[in-house]
């Protein structure tokens, strides 16, 4: 790694510290724009004023709005996001905690299933260019991204587990015998837990696959043009292994970049799906906490998002630059 | 679609766009014409574009019934969960003197589908249209001044949109839809703040190609302001490069209304398909299998975000020939 690659990636940390806590400041005041009080679910008409105002202190909200909001950066930065109003004032954290685990299994094991299908089609695609088989294959990529997931993840529901009865149909574990895992270990090492995985992952799966495959797809095709895949093709190399060895690899670059990005915003983007599957998750939470007014939790949950999405984007960025020395040099240039 | 277009463009290299010569208008036209009358599936979009407005205009005509009064037969009770005509067994009718005329049958409350379905394009064209125009028109006036002025006034606008690209998009929406009264237009404001991070980003990389250009040292040198060099001279041609990011917007918006509806922040009194489909998963449609209402809404949207996809990929073509069946 040169000394600009460094500077590079020190610009762009800071950059990214920066961005966060932008969005941090901008989330304070959304959360201030909330309709009413922001207690004003939890108070009970029969309050006091002094018990009301007994609260607002509690929470904070009793002071002027400058030191409100020094007082929820400091408790930021000690991971202190408040208390939930609506399970019964469990910490804000201690929900997240839960529900992330979920959200990023979900989350890596759709985009697992994507990305494979997706890398191995886009060769396929580009292997096969001008057949029938593109065609109806490009067509049938292209109408799964137009498809409202929620609306696929409901055909599947339907099909496969209400009208065959094959799968679970939502949660995590079966809904009356309440499955308690231990540890997350022994959530993932439970048949039961990958039944449940099954449907959701592969809804969202189908929507994921197109990027790559598309993506792949194109840059096979540029890439077979480049003389040095000629050159191996003149080298009398097997066509099997000019399209693996020596063109795919070479077109792998920008989709694992397109990965890196993915994991960020689909775990932001999985909200509808875990909705429809009640898979609980941080969308979940996220969905539930704004509906039932419970602003300390969509908050901490809407933070958490963003953080995973800031944190996505710089290492997508690092990578890109690591992976093409073009931009690296480019890179250094708007840095210094 | 922002990932897509991310993971296309990386942060830099995003490839030169091929702009006509000619004045201003004339060549906008000339690739407005080139994009529909080259590319097949283009004009497709277009046409459905063009049904489906069609249909939202003459709503009240087309529609049967009212989309949101459940209908009662003579005894007062509802006609609810009616199949489709053509699906019902023949000679079943629903009660003594109402025939069944559903096309796609009834709610769980007796609500006509295909009524609602005609109505529900209203919103999706309402909400995907704007959206797309606000997008692009603040995603093109951000990329032109960051790239014309360059310097602090770039770097403001460039970090604001680092910023648009570390809000989650679908999350921020509840929230804006949560605090203000349930209406269509959140989800065209919330697009609005945040998705011309794409849309200005580009622009702005190709701003930065043509300001080197003769003709805008030219314009400067014969006295002209840098507003009239930016949105005379400059503007035109990076004008089909917002109707590129424009059609995609239609289509991100579609898609984006309906997930807001079916998540059930939309205003109840606005039928929409996301809300149909919300509906229908609520009233347990699903565990019904009854396709003839969870069908119909989903196919609607898929065909009108095809169809953004579709005239976005024509403009790709023509700008990008480098694309170019690829």
């Amino acid at each position: 790694m040169s000394r600009g690659v460094v500077t590079y990636i020190v610009g762009r940390f800071l950059q990214s510290v920066m961005v966060l806590w932008i969005i941090v400041t901008l989330l304070f005041l959304l959360f201030r724009l909330a309709p009413g009080n922001p207690i004003a679910n939890y108070i009970d008409v029969n309050f006091t004023r002094e018990q009301e105002l007994n609260l607002l202190a509690r929470f904070g909200l009793d002071k002027p709005l400058h030191e409100q909001y020094i007082v929820y950066l400091v408790n930021l930065f000690k991971l202190d996001l408040g208390e939930t109003f609506s399970y019964a004032g469990r910490s804000v954290l201690d929900i997240l905690k839960e529900d992330l685990p979920n959200t990023i299994y979900l989350t890596l094991s759709s985009l697992l299933v994507a990305y494979g299908v997706g890398v191995l089609g886009g060769i396929a695609m580009a292997a096969l260019r001008g057949s029938l088989f593109e065609r109806v294959g490009t067509t049938f990529t292209l109408m799964t991204r137009a498809a409202p997931t929620f609306w696929v993840g409901m055909l599947l529901l339907t099909f496969f587990a209400f009208q065959w009865k094959l799968l679970p149909s939502s949660g995590i574990g079966p809904a009356l015998v309440r499955y308690r895992w231990e540890t997350e270990w022994d959530k993932l090492m439970s048949p039961v837990f990958w039944r449940h995985m099954i449907l959701p992952t592969f809804t969202l799966a189908v929507y994921l696959h197109g990027l790559p495959l598309l993506l792949m797809r194109s840059n096979m095709l540029e890439v077979l043009d480049q003389d040095y895949v000629t050159m191996s093709r003149l080298a009398g190399y097997s066509e099997w292994r000019v399209m693996i060895q020596t063109a795919a690899r070479n077109a792998m670059l920008p989709v694992l970049t397109a990965l890196t990005l993915g994991i960020g915003y689909s775990i932001g983007g999985n909200v509808v799906i875990e909705v429809v599957y009640s898979w609980p998750g941080l969308g979940r939470t996220l969905v539930d906490a704004v509906q039932e007014s419970d602003y300390p939790l969509a908050q901490g949950a809407f933070f958490l998002i963003a953080v995973i999405i800031v944190i996505m984007n710089f290492i997508a960025d690092i990578l890109y630059s690591l992976l093409d020395p073009r931009v690296g040099a480019s890179a250094q240039a708007q840095v210094s | 679609m922002q990932q897509e277009a991310m993971a296309r463009e990386g942060s830099s290299g995003i490839p030169a766009a091929q702009f006509r010569q000619g004045s201003a208008l004339r060549q906008l036209w000339a690739t407005n014409l080139e994009v529909f009358q080259r590319d097949k599936m283009a004009l497709f979009g277009l046409i459905v574009f063009a049904v489906f407005a069609l249909v939202a205009l003459l709503a009240p005509q087309i529609a049967p019934n009212d989309p949101l009064i459940p209908l009662k037969d003579a005894n007062g009770d509802w006609i609810s969960n009616t199949l489709p005509y053509w699906l019902a067994e023949p000679g079943e009718d629903l009660e003594e003197g109402y025939t069944n005329t559903f096309l796609l049958g009834t709610t769980n409350i007796g609500r006509d589908i295909f009524s609602q379905l005609i109505h529900g394009s209203r919103a999706a064209l309402l909400v995907g249209f704007s959206a797309a125009a606000a997008v692009a028109v603040i995603g093109t006036v951000i990329g032109l001044l960051a790239g014309y002025y360059g310097g602090w006034v770039d770097t403001i606008l460039m970090r604001a949109a680092d910023v648009a690209f570390g809000i989650p998009f679908i999350p921020f929406i509840i929230v804006i839809a949560a605090f203000f009264d349930p209406s269509i237009w959140n989800v065209v404001i919330a697009m609005a703040i945040l998705l011309w991070r794409d849309t200005g980003r580009v622009i702005r990389s190709q701003v930065l190609v043509i300001k080197e250009q003769a003709f805008v040292s030219a314009a400067r040198v014969s006295g002209a302001s840098n507003l009239r060099i930016i949105f005379v001279y400059i503007a035109p041609s990076i004008l089909p490069l917002s109707f590129l990011y424009g059609s995609f917007a239609i289509a991100w918006a579609i898609l984006t209304e309906a997930s807001v509806s079916f998540l059930g922040f939309s205003d109840p009194e606005t039928i929409s398909w996301g809300f149909m489909l919300q509906d229908a998963f609520l009233s347990l449609a699903l565990t019904r299998g009854a396709f003839y209402w969870i069908i119909p809404p989903g196919l609607c949207i898929m065909l009108t975000v095809m169809a953004g996809f579709f005239i976005g990929r024509g403009y790709e073509e023509v700008l990008f020939p480098r694309l170019r069946r690829m």
